[in-house]
This record gives structure tokens, sequence and C-alpha cells, in this order.
């Protein structure tokens, strides 16, 4: 907190240095609205960082003067001479309380009062401000202000140090020297280690400089305002130029109140909302090409941009050309100086100060402002400041005998290809990295910078999986070299144009290197991700889906597309005609030494020489399904309107746009005179759940071995000798037969995991039904 | 009004350098290649404990290659980052005046681009190449 006084009170002393000027001019042109502005931030930014340092007296005085101000310029009052003297009177009293903070000398209040009465309108000038006190001795003070300039070239010079001590070490291992020498220049080396180190610090700071006031400042505006905000801040070890981050703090800490007071809702109207009543709100920096990006992203309600350009029609400005403007601009709005959407004012912000200084600072740094806003639902405001340096922990990688950096922070994993756990695919035109459970997109780092010939074709030994913020991905490389330390500058334009690097750096072995800026190396592979920062708490309140059915689409022989529930069919065959003979009276496929009925829409097409059918089966019967040809399998949710009258379609599916005919296994294999199979006398295992299928699938051979015959519906009249129900949840009727319930997750009581083979199989074989097969 | 000129070799020709766009002339060391840039840029190399892009004049002029290894190159500042242009050798820095090209020399478009003024030197005429305009995306508006 002692840093944070000093810097504010170093701030407030340069910005009056340089407001006095405007204050001459002010007195001299009431009306100057500019002046005006110049002030009135002033002011206002002393509130707000009072507020956050506890100076309950500068605060009071601040806040005073900028409601008067601000009612100037709302045009509520006139700035005559007495309210000029009044105000300007405040301002020298807050510059000679901060001069009492920091020489720790005592300022009695003596006077305070009557300057803030003088602020009201028709009171009589202030008295002669006392300036007994005001010429107070500086305090000696252990910091000093240096120009950048003087630093850079500090630091310039220590990596030309860092280079020669390179080159000594190297030369002098070259030829034997006398060991006194060496611990000589090994002494030097580590001091010149240090000196690095300090040096390098005195330009660059961590930005949890900035962020660890936030979590303090966050809990105090919010309790102010009666909210409640979990506040998570990511990013804080990146090392940043100290003269962005000293820029940046007020901008920051005036979106943060911002966000707060005007984008979070209480939690009553967030329950209403359907919210969790904690406000969100994230705070993070990542680096993205030659740029950090600080975020500040809440789940609040947004900006109400007509109730913006309601706003400042009411001052006065043309409201149709305003909601003309794109919507860009329009959301751009509220940066408009003197604007505020609040009715009440508040003592955090609501006077609409806030965004046009932000505005103003972030611009002066060459940066800038980018918002997302989901009306209702967040605003994200993205703080862009150009990187002119940074230190950066960062792996070196290998790339065909090239080397890379790539941040650390961006890393969240690397692994060899070798390795069990890791597969690689071709998928279609890309490849993606399977790792555990987790499929990614692979970037070949040797293809995309050309520095392989075919790329695709050999994999690459080392995979670097790298998060982009909204998503990750793989970037093949040949190996990993080091992790290291690096100073981190921009790069000239005409290589940033390649889009793919974040700056160079010249580490200690005196070759240059890049830094990958990983998020345009997966958008120059073509990568997309939608950004979505609430992705995880979004999905937790999503209603559970209904479990979708696969369903395998065909087109008929008679040329309409149909659909089959893929769990009827077990499998997809091309047959020869010569295979499909009528006999019987109808279409009979021999196939497998066996002959199964063959259900056809229409002519097989014998000319082709060949047809695909579909063999249908439910366990017990099976047959076979004339098709043209399967065209896709998809995932089918929602109804299917039964079909009127008993026939082959059950009913009708909306898949995708289009109204898609159902065929109903059930109805052709029970019309169909089946060819059961000769397990028919064995005791029947009923199969009951929502995964038949599943079950059949995989349990079958199990069970049939255990002398079972699987069905997964009895024929009329038919006792099961067995249920086994796929899951916990399965209802299965009292019949007075054995029941087997399966648990889709280890450790469920009395149920058996569905993986667990040795378990299920010793049920099966302690089954009375099965001694009993066994005795006849 | 003379100034001094940098007359440097390059493929064969000779071409001037106005020395108010030039910082130094040096030998750069090793020089790492960069991938998917423009095929001007040669790569980027230390110089000092500086990071200068090299620039491979000759690419930027729309001439082809040299196999050979150069090292002497014009470092130059352009939009504040320093670049280091290649040429083959260096000749001679004079102070010379600048005149206009003027017309009936055709030049094709990428030396029209970069060449922004004629000197004499004892009866030979040397095009001026503004740094700026062999760096490629850099403004080449010339001042």
């Amino acid at each position: 907190m002692d840093d944070l006084l000093q810097e504010f009170i170093a701030e407030t002393r340069e910005t009056l240095e340089a407001l006095s000027g405007e204050i001459v001019a002010w007195e001299a042109a009431p009306d100057d609205r500019a002046r005006l502005d110049a002030i009135f931030r002033f002011v206002h930014t002393v509130k707000g960082s009072c507020g956050f340092l506890d100076l309950p007296r500068l605060e009071k005085l601040s806040h005073a003067a900028e409601d008067v101000l601000a009612q100037v310029r709302d045009g509520e009052r006139r700035p005559d001479r007495a309210l000029v003297n009044a105000v300007l009177a405040i301002v020298d009293r807050i510059g000679e309380i901060v001069e009492a903070i920091d020489t720790g000398a005592p300022l009695d209040h003596s006077g305070e009062e009557l300057l803030i009465a003088a602020l009201a309108e028709g009171a009589a000038g202030p008295a002669p401000a006392p300036h007994a006190m005001a010429v107070a001795q500086r305090a000696p003070s252990r910091s000093v202000r240096l120009s950048v300039d003087l630093l850079d070239r500090m630091m310039g010079g220590m990596s030309d140090m860092v280079l020669a001590r390179n080159e000594l070490s190297r030369r002098l291992r070259e030829q034997n020297v006398d060991p006194a020498v060496e611990a000589a220049l090994e002494r030097m080396s580590a001091t010149v280690s240090d000196l690095r180190d300090t040096v390098t610090r005195t330009r660059m700071q961590k930005l949890d400089a900035l962020f660890s006031a936030l979590p303090r400042m966050v809990r105090d505006t919010a309790a102010e305002l009666g909210k409640s905000v979990t506040l998570a801040v990511e990013g804080a070890d990146v090392e940043l130029d100290r003269e962005m981050i000293e820029v940046m703090r007020d901008p920051l800490v005036h979106i943060i109140r911002n966000a707060i007071d005007h984008g979070l809702e209480t939690p009553d109207e967030r329950a209403a909302t359907g919210k969790r009543p904690n406000g969100r709100l994230v705070v993070s920096a990542r680096q993205s090409g030659n740029q950090i990006i600080i975020e500040v992203a809440d789940d609040g309600r947004g900006i109400d941009v007509d109730r913006v350009i309601a706003k400042l029609a009411s001052q006065g400005r043309d409201a149709a050309a305003l909601r003309a403007l794109p919507e860009k601009a329009r959301l751009g709005l509220i940066f408009e100086p003197g604007l505020t959407t609040k009715d009440a004012v508040t003592a955090i912000s609501g006077r609409g100060v806030g965004m046009d200084v932000v505005r103003s600072s972030i611009d002066q740094i060459g940066g800038r402002l980018d918002l997302d806003n989901r009306p209702g639902q967040g605003l994200s405001i993205a703080i862009h400041v150009p990187l002119t340096l940074s230190i950066m922990s960062t792996i070196v990688v290998d790339v065909r005998g090239h080397r890379f950096a790539i941040a650390r922070q961006a890393i969240e994993e690397i692994v060899s290809t070798g390795g069990e756990a890791i597969r690689i695919d071709r998928l279609g035109s890309a490849t993606v990295a399977t790792v555990r459970d987790r499929r990614l997109p692979l970037i070949d780092l040797a293809g995309l910078l050309g520095l392989a010939e075919s790329g695709p074709g050999d994999a690459s030994p080392m995979l670097v999986i790298v998060n982009l913020g909204n998503g990750s991905c793989a970037l093949g490389v040949d190996g990993v070299i080091d992790n290291e330390e690096l100073v981190i500058k921009p790069a000239a334009p005409a290589v940033m144009a390649a889009g793919v690097y974040a700056g160079q750096t010249l580490p200690d072995s005196g070759l240059p290197m890049l830094l990958l800026d990983c998020a345009g190396v997966a958008s120059a592979a073509g990568l997309r991700f939608d950004r979505d920062i609430f992705v995880a708490e979004d999905t937790e309140a999503d209603e559970p889906e209904e479990p979708a059915v696969p369903m395998l689409l065909f087109d008929d022989l008679d040329r309409r597309r149909r659909a089959v529930p893929l769990v009827a069919v077990d499998r997809i065959e091309q047959v020869g005609c010569e295979q499909v003979q009528r006999s019987g009276g109808r279409l009979r496929l021999s196939i497998d030494g066996r002959l199964i009925p063959l259900f056809a829409t229409g002519e097989l097409g014998a000319d082709r020489g060949h047809v695909s059918v579909l063999r249908l089966s439910d366990g017990t019967a099976e047959c076979a399904y004339a098709v043209a040809s399967a065209v896709d399998i998809v995932d089918h949710r929602g109804d299917i309107v039964t079909a009127d009258g008993d026939g082959p379609i059950a009913g009708v599916a909306l898949i995708g746009s289009d109204p898609v005919e159902v065929i109903d296994p059930l109805w052709i294999l029970s019309d169909l005179p089946h060819t059961v199979a000769d397990t028919g006398l064995a005791p029947l295992c009923l199969i009951a759940g929502e995964d038949e299928g599943w079950a059949r699938m995989f349990l079958r051979p199990l069970i049939e071995r255990a002398g079972y015959r699987v069905a997964t519906r009895a024929a009329p009249g038919e006792l099961p000798a067995l249920v086994l129900a796929t899951d916990e949840a399965t209802e299965v009727p009292d019949i007075g037969v054995p029941v087997i319930r399966l648990a889709t997750r280890p450790g469920r009581g009395d149920c058996i995991y569905r993986y667990d083979r040795a378990t299920l199989a010793a049920a099966l074989s302690a089954l009375p039904a099965v001694a009993a097969k066994g005795a006849a | 009004m003379a100034e001094l000129f940098l007359i440097a070799e390059l493929a064969g020709r000779r071409v001037a350098f106005p020395s108010s766009h030039v910082e130094s002339v040096v030998d750069v060391g090793e020089i790492v290649p960069v991938p998917r840039v423009a095929p001007a840029v040669g790569g980027v190399a230390a110089l000092r404990s500086r990071v200068v892009t090299v620039i491979d004049s000759r690419v930027a002029l729309g001439m082809a290659r040299d196999t050979r290894v150069r090292k002497r190159a014009v470092v130059a500042a352009v939009e504040g980052h320093s670049y280091a242009l290649l040429v083959d050798s260096l000749d001679d820095v004079t102070p010379l005046e600048c005149q206009s090209v003027g017309g009936g020399v055709a030049l094709d478009s990428a030396w029209q681009r970069a060449v922004c003024g004629l000197v004499e030197r004892d009866g030979e005429p040397i095009p001026v190449l503004h740094p700026a305009a062999l760096v490629p995306g850099a403004n080449a508006a010339l001042d």
C-alpha cells in the first residue's frame, strides 16, 4: 500500500504541476469546456484514488469539487468568479494535503469545511487560503524519477556487457588458463548476472504490481454498492515496461469501478434474471502479437446503447444521427465526455468521467480499447497496449534447426508424440492430436513456417500444447531446447508482417531469436476459436439435454431419404446381386452361409451387379434392408412424429430442416419370417434400459458364453430367465426373475460397473438358470 | 547545397545513400533467417546488443538473390527500427549535390520506387536510394 501511496503522491504532484497552467487559463475563461474537463478529470481521479487509499479528507474535498464541476458541465451552474475561486482553493488544498502526507507533517482540518461551503451557490468567496502550512519541507524522497531513455541506454549497455562476458569466457575456455583467472571471471560473471537482473528491474515490473490491489478495491467498491462480486485475476506474472503499467493503472481502476457500479446488477436483480447472485469479474492479461491485452469482463447487464443515446440526446445531440451510426461507433459513445447512464450519482462512478479519461490515457500510449457488449449478459473491455519491452519466461523450441521462443505462460504442457496417451490423426485436410481425452488441432510448425517440404507427412516428435485464451492447440516441434528468461522487444514491421511473431530477443548465445505469437500461428493455420470466457458457467446453467438418438441416414431404393435408429443396424454391407434370390415368395439374401430375408422398397438395380444392404437385427432375428446408399450418421434430438397406420415406417423426424421418414426395424423384423438363431432353447436374458444397443453389442458375447440368449424384448408369453438392467435408473418390474443391474460408474453399491467383466461373468455363472440348462 | 553521400556497390552498379539517413556501416554477423516474411527480408542479426532486421537489397530492388555470403551492410533507422541493408561493398563517402532523376530514364518499378534522386561523381551518375524505400511495408514517403 505504501508503494501505491507513493505513486499517488508523485502522480498528483505531477498532475498538479501540469494543471497549474490549465487553472490559470480556466480562471481567465471560465466557459472553456476543455479546461473545465481537465480540472474535472483531475478531481475525479483524486477522488477515485482516495477512496481506494483511504484518504477521507482528500476524498471529501475532491468529491465536493467534482459535484460543483459536474453541475457546471451539465449547464446547471454558471462558472462565476466565486465558483472558480472556490474550486481553485480546493485544488490548492489538495496539493497541500498531498505534500503533508508525503512529509508526514500534520496539517489541521481548519478551513476545509469553509472551502467546501464556499462552493455553494451564492456563497461568499473563500477566505484567503491559509498558506501557513503550505510551504512545509518536502521529505527527502527515497525515489527519483529518471528519463526512460537513460534507462534504455543502461539496459543496452548491460546487454553488451553480457555478450562481451560470454565472448570472453568462450575465448578463455579455448585455452588453458590459470585457475585464478577463471575464478576471477566466475566472480565477474556472477556480478554481471546480478547486475543485469537489477538493471532489468529498473525498467520492468510484473503486472502483479497493477493487479495486487484489485481484490481489495473490488471488495470495497462492491461492499459500498451492496453487491457481491467474485473476482478472478489471470496473467499477473507478465512483466511489463513500468511506463505502461503506470499509464494503465487509472484506466484499469476506472473500468473496474464502472463494471461493478454500472455493469453488475444487485444480487436481487441478478436472481430475477436467473443469474447467480455473485457477479463475476474477470481481469486477465495476456500477450497477443506485439500487444498486451488486459481484459476486464463482467457478466452484468452490458451497455444499454439506447439509453446511452437517449442520454446524449438529452444533452442536445441528434438522436437520429447517433442511432444511424454503425454498431461499433454506437458502443463507442460511452467514451463521450460527460456521459452517464446512471440516474443517480454514486460515490463510485456515474458521472461519465471515467470512460473519456480511460480512452484519452490509452490513446496516449498508442493503445486502443475494444468493447464486446452482450446486452443482458455482460460487457468485456479489452485494453490493447503496444508491447514495448517485456521480460518473459519462455521455452525455446527447435523446428528443423531453427530456434523459436514460445511464452511459457501460453504453454499448457509439452508431450512427446511417442507417448501412449497421444494419437495423431488426419482429419480431412487437417491434423488433430488426441492427448489423453482431449482432441486438439495440430499445427505442424515446420510446415507452417515453410521449413519443411512436405510437412504433415512426417510427424513431429514433440507437441507443445498452447492455450490461446479461447481454445488450445498443439504445435508440432522437433525438440525443446531450453527454458529461458528473455527480454522481448518489438520486431520490425517487416518481420511482424508475417503475423506469427510477437517480438524478438537476443539471448546469451548472441544470435537473435523470434518469439512466436501462438494466437497468430493458430490464425495463420486457419484455426478459429469463439471466445467466451463464461463458457464454464453457461454450460452449468444449461438444462440437461435429452439424449440424442444416433440415426443412420440413407437413400432408399425408391429414391426417398430415410433414417433408421443406428442401434438396429448391425453393419452395412455390399452384396453381389447374385446373392439375392426370390424364393418362397420373398427376397432372400444368401450371406455367411445362411439365408436371411431381404426387405427392399424398389428394384435392386441388377444392372449394377451389387447392392448395399443394412443388416438389421434385434438380437434374435435378423434381416437385410436393401438401400441405394448410406448417407450419414446424425444425432437426432426431438420427436419422431408417429406415422398413421401400421407399416415399415415408424414416423417422421425432422433432421436438419428436412422431414425424413424413419423406418421401423421392429415392424420389419416381426413382419418377416424369422430365422431365429439356434440359441432358441437357451434361457432368455432380457436387456432393459437406455443403452440396450450398447449392451447388446458389448455384453452379448459374454452373456451368450454364460449360456443365455440375448434379446431386448421377450416373445409373447415367454418369461425371461434373467433381466439385465443397463443402468442404475432403469425400472424393472418385479416378475420374479433375477435382475443384474449395471452401473455407468464404478462403486455403486449393489450394481456392477459396466466394464467390470470379471464380476459380471461371475454374477452370471452364479445364477441358477445356467445350472438348470446345464442339467438339461 | 552539397550533402554527404555514401557510395556503395551493389550488383555491379553504384548506388548512393544520403548519409543523414544512415547510422553506420557494419559487417553483420550470422543472419538468422525469418520464415513467412517478404523475400527481401534476409533475416535478423545481432549488432552488439541490438537486433537488426537484415534487408537483402538486391531482392528489394527486384534483382536475383546473391548466393555468395554478403556481410557489409548500411544500417539505417526506419520508423524507429534498425535495418541493415546489405551491399556488396562500400566505395566512398563524399559530399555531392542531389539532382532530380529527370525524365528519359526507364527504371523498372522496384528501382523507380527506391530512387529519389541522382548524384554525379566525376561525371558518373549514381542513383540515390532512400533506405526506407528498400524496407518492405515501410512508408517510402520521402522526406
